[in-house]
């Protein structure tokens, strides 16, 4: 009963995180708030200092990365 | 049964005094009359504001026979106000943020156009903006405009 129960709560939680965005509504997406990047020139210095100590970059959304090979 | 059915027509009344009642039809309810031109658009919309001349262009030729107008989409009025001292708009303007126009034409992009005849009945309807396509939507204006 109490997994059923948990089960059913996590459903709910899961699908009232999903929010179908109109055509109309897109801009809401654009507003520097909702950027996975807030600021371009502190990601790119993190990404090199993890190049340096890792030896590996990629994984944050460009192109090219994470093989390792460059 | 009489009843039921009753009940079915008391429903039916109901439903078309909210169809009636939809905010979306009633903004427009003043243009009837005249074929209308409905085009949305936003602010972050870059192919709206390349739209504007086109429709301005459009308005100066055929606005005796066809009425424009531009409905904004923004969820803030200042942004539309910064856009439209950018890309004055020669055309009426409705202001939607709540975007119940937008839902009840059903609108696949930004930008979108709609086309109404004289009783509101929709013509017409496209989503985008190409400069190479203007021919095609000019000439949704002609036919709708055609006595």
């Amino acid at each position: 009963m109490i997994k059923r129960l948990s089960l059913t709560l996590a459903l709910a939680l899961i699908a009232s995180a999903c929010a179908p965005v109109q055509p109309w509504q897109r801009g809401t997406l654009a507003r520097p708030d909702m950027q996975l990047v807030t600021d371009p020139a502190q990601a790119a210095f993190e990404d090199h200092t993890y190049f340096s100590k890792e030896a590996s970059s990629g994984g944050r959304g460009f192109g090219g990365g994470g093989c390792g090979c460059n | 049964m009489s009843k039921l059915s009753t009940l079915l027509g008391g429903l039916l009344i109901g439903f078309s005094a909210v169809a009636a009642a939809n905010p979306a039809l009633e903004v427009l309810k003043p243009y009837r009359g005249k074929p209308v031109y409905v085009d949305f658009w936003a602010s972050w919309c870059v192919p709206c504001a390349q739209s504007f001349p086109w429709l301005n262009d459009m308005r100066s030729r055929y606005g005796d026979d066809i009425q424009f107008v531009g409905v904004n989409v923004d969820e803030h009025r200042r942004d539309a106000d910064r856009f439209l001292k950018r890309h004055p708009a020669q055309f009426d303007l409705l202001f939607d943020p709540a975007g119940a126009m937008a839902t009840h034409f059903a609108l696949e992009g930004m930008p979108s156009a709609v086309i109404l005849d004289a009783n509101g009945q929709v013509l017409w309807q496209h989503s985008g903006f190409r400069a190479a396509e203007t021919p095609n939507y000019e000439q949704a204006i002609q036919e709708a405009i055609r006595p």
